[in-house]
């Protein structure tokens, strides 16, 4: 299913043959603006494309409509008021952005949560993956055409979100994560509801894998179209399921040593060979259903204790420089802390995941037709606050 | 048998005035049934269920009264006559539709010999409204969404006109009328218990036609022409108010007629097997609204569920599968008409 280096060069080479002759028959390229206001950007990225009749000769990507100055605002900001500003970079898996954050705070400052508040977070993390990826399943079908997929997805996130907000108080800005623990533990029968929400999250994935994966319009509108082979990806910048789409097997809850549960439980990366758009739905779907085992895992293994370690009332976080990263739902996504010793971070470089993501564009979208635009910009699936904080 | 006789004024008057009504009557029925309640049951949607009280009846009569009270907007850059004109071509050819399709033994405003012909052509009439509707927009969306329309409609009609014909082979008329009494005195291997529905022999054709006036419809899984996510909304992408209300309107108005069509061609129409006479006539209504109540949900169901196909994906699907089967479908009956 691949594209062949070949077959591209192929292909632009055809390109340029059906230039000459528009050059002969005196046809104009058409400038299209996808966006800033368009439904399928999903918020505000642009997408200037210029279009041979509905093929796109070449596309650029425009964004920063949405930037809203997070890493300065961090410069005036104390450590714990700083998570309330990260909760809206990703904003619909506002929790996995803290984390990182105050990992990076907390390795400043070497001190490391109580065993109980590590799988919290991790849960909190892991739910916060599931209930952006199942928008992202129903979203990709709604780009599709397929108005339904996106009001089941809405309907059981529904569920995942009531299970946030009862152990955080926030359905989409929690702010719960707090240097050295948590604010608070988990609510009382809160353990068995979120495991038959778990179940009901892989029924809606077998039911979103035979309504929409399994339909042959889907396939033959996600397969083949949008490849990216693994070394534009990577070079790219690529991260998450966009590149194990791809074929590159690295996961970071994988593959780096995090003071998180996931080191203990029993799961699985999936990677896919193709790196077409069908391949990123199809990682993003088995990722959800991974995610929903983890947290039942994590539920029964939960540990006893404390959920605060020892912090001082007022917290200073030593001089120094600290980067953590994390495998968030859109990808990898890092803090980079320079301390001078303050209240708050001296500089704070964020890196979000969808902005490297949608960087690919100009690349992946040359020679496509004006539907395969947005099933890939669907595929690549990025959030605008992400992409510009 | 009651005969009544009027002036040629007065009846044209009459059958003016109930195809006038029947239009907006049929649209809000299906609009009301299935774009609302069927569509909030089946994708757990709450918003329809909730204005008014019970099972969310104000909703329809609600989305009126926006779409009424909405400023009537014309693009600056817009071709402001062919603008005005092209929601009303395209309501015209639902119109016309609505001409030949019997509802009963004598219940139909005009019954042509050509019946089936004349559906099948005013059918097509509305590309040229659309066509109207996406050049005089002045909106790059607008125009895409039309030329995507004119290109689907064109492709889609060939398919539509050969899946009827298996019907006409076998009906040996094509008039309507015609169609649905053979269909009422047909017998099965001379049984004539529930007549000859002719869905029995040409199903083939049957699923033809329904995919077929799906993509005339540009219903998913053909809405290229409107595809609210690539094309905004396509040719209406700059009408608001009442002009977007009538694209709309005709869009509901044309399913079902197209139901209607295929009820009549393909289920009996309005025949009920031991029915005749005036009683027919009574009943007759009934029994097609029904009838097309069943292929409407059909119709429906498959926009539901569908993703959407690709401009190229749908021109190779009418192109490659469709008409081959379509002809197919022709060279079968034709063979058994002679044969039996």
């Amino acid at each position: 299913m691949a594209v062949t280096d070949q077959q591209r060069r192929a292909y632009v080479a055809s390109q340029a043959a059906d230039a000459r002759v528009n050059v002969e028959l005196q046809t104009e390229d058409m400038i299209l603006n996808i966006g800033p206001q368009h439904p399928a950007t999903h918020g505000t990225l642009r997408v200037v494309a210029n279009l041979d009749g509905e093929q796109v000769v070449w596309a650029d990507v425009v964004c920063g409509y949405m930037h809203r100055g997070y890493e300065k605002l961090t410069e005036v900001r104390t450590y714990p008021q700083i998570t309330t500003l990260v909760n809206r970079i990703d904003w619909l898996s506002s929790f996995a952005n803290e984390v990182p954050f105050i990992l990076a705070a907390e390795k400043l400052m070497e001190i490391e949560a109580p065993p109980r508040a590590q799988y919290i977070r991790t849960i909190l993390f892991e739910l916060a993956r599931i209930a952006n990826i199942t928008l992202f399943i129903g979203t990709m079908g709604a780009d599709l055409g397929a108005i339904t997929p996106v009001f089941y997805a809405f309907r059981d996130r529904e569920r995942v979100l009531n299970q946030i907000e009862a152990v955080t108080g926030g359905r989409f800005h929690p702010n719960f994560d707090r240097i050295g623990g948590l604010k608070d533990d988990l609510p009382r029968g809160w353990i068995d509801e979120t495991k038959a929400v778990m179940n009901r999250v892989r029924e809606f994935c077998d039911e979103l894998e035979e309504l929409l994966m399994g339909n042959e319009i889907f396939q033959a509108r996600t397969r083949g179209i949008g490849v990216i082979p693994a070394e534009v990806g990577l070079s790219y910048g690529l991260s998450g399921a966009n590149i194990r789409a791809s074929g590159i097997d690295w996961d970071l809850r994988r593959d780096q040593d995090l003071p998180l549960a996931w080191k203990d439980l029993d799961w699985k990366v999936w990677t896919h060979p193709d790196g077409d758009s069908f391949a990123r739905f199809w990682v993003r779907l088995q990722e959800t259903r991974e995610a929903s085992k983890m947290v039942d895992q994590m539920l029964d293994g939960l540990p006893a204790g404390s959920i605060q370690a020892k912090v001082p009332r007022i917290i200073k976080v030593p001089a120094g420089e600290a980067w953590v990263h994390t495998e968030n739902p859109l990808g990898e996504m890092g803090y980079y802390i320079v301390s001078q010793g303050g209240l708050g971070p001296f500089r704070c470089k964020i890196r979000s995941a969808s902005f490297n993501n949608v960087s690919v564009l100009p690349w992946v979208l040359r020679g496509t037709y004006v539907p395969d635009i947005i099933t890939i910009l669907a595929s690549l699936y990025f959030i605008l606050g992400d992409i510009d904080r | 048998m009651i005969a009544i006789s009027l002036p040629f004024w007065a009846e044209t008057t009459i059958k003016t005035v109930i195809v006038l009504a029947v239009i907006p009557a049929s649209a809000l029925t299906l609009g009301y049934v299935f774009l609302m309640k069927t569509m909030a049951h089946m994708q757990s949607r709450m918003g329809p269920m909730e204005p008014g009280g019970f099972h969310g009846w104000y909703q329809l009569i609600g989305d009126g009264i926006k779409f009424i009270q909405k400023e009537d907007i014309i693009p600056d850059q817009a071709d402001r006559a062919i603008f005005a004109l092209a929601p009303t071509v395209v309501l015209v050819s639902t119109f016309l539709l609505f001409v030949v399709i019997p509802a009963g033994p004598r219940l139909v405003v005009e019954n042509l010999d050509t019946g089936v012909f004349f559906a099948l052509a005013v059918s097509s009439l509305s590309v040229i409204g659309v066509l109207m509707a996406g050049w005089s927009s002045a909106n790059k969306y607008s125009l895409l969404g039309g030329l995507r329309a004119a290109g689907q409609l064109i492709a889609y009609e060939l398919p539509l006109v050969l899946a009827v014909v298996g019907v006409v082979i076998q009906a040996g008329t094509l008039s309507l009328q015609g169609i649905v009494e053979f269909q009422q005195h047909g017998e099965i291997f001379g049984w004539g218990g529930i007549g000859l529905p002719l869905i029995l022999t040409q199903f083939v054709g049957f699923v033809l036609f329904i995919a077929a006036s799906q993509a005339e419809l540009t219903q998913a899984p053909f809405d290229m022409p409107l595809a609210e996510s690539e094309l905004v909304a396509g040719y209406t992408t700059e009408y608001t108010g009442f002009r977007f209300l009538f694209f709309y309107m005709a869009e509901t108005a044309t399913a079902f007629a197209l139901a209607a069509i295929a009820a009549t061609l393909f289920l009996g129409g309005w025949s009920v097997p031991w029915v005749h006479g005036t009683t027919a006539d009574v009943l007759g209504p009934f029994v097609l609204g029904a009838k097309v109540m069943l292929v409407a949900f059909l119709i429906y169901w498959i926009r539901f569920t569908y993703p959407r196909f690709r401009e190229d994906q749908l021109q190779a699907f009418a192109w490659k599968y469709l008409i081959p089967l379509s002809l197919a479908n022709i060279l079968i009956t034709a063979v058994f008409k002679v044969v039996f």
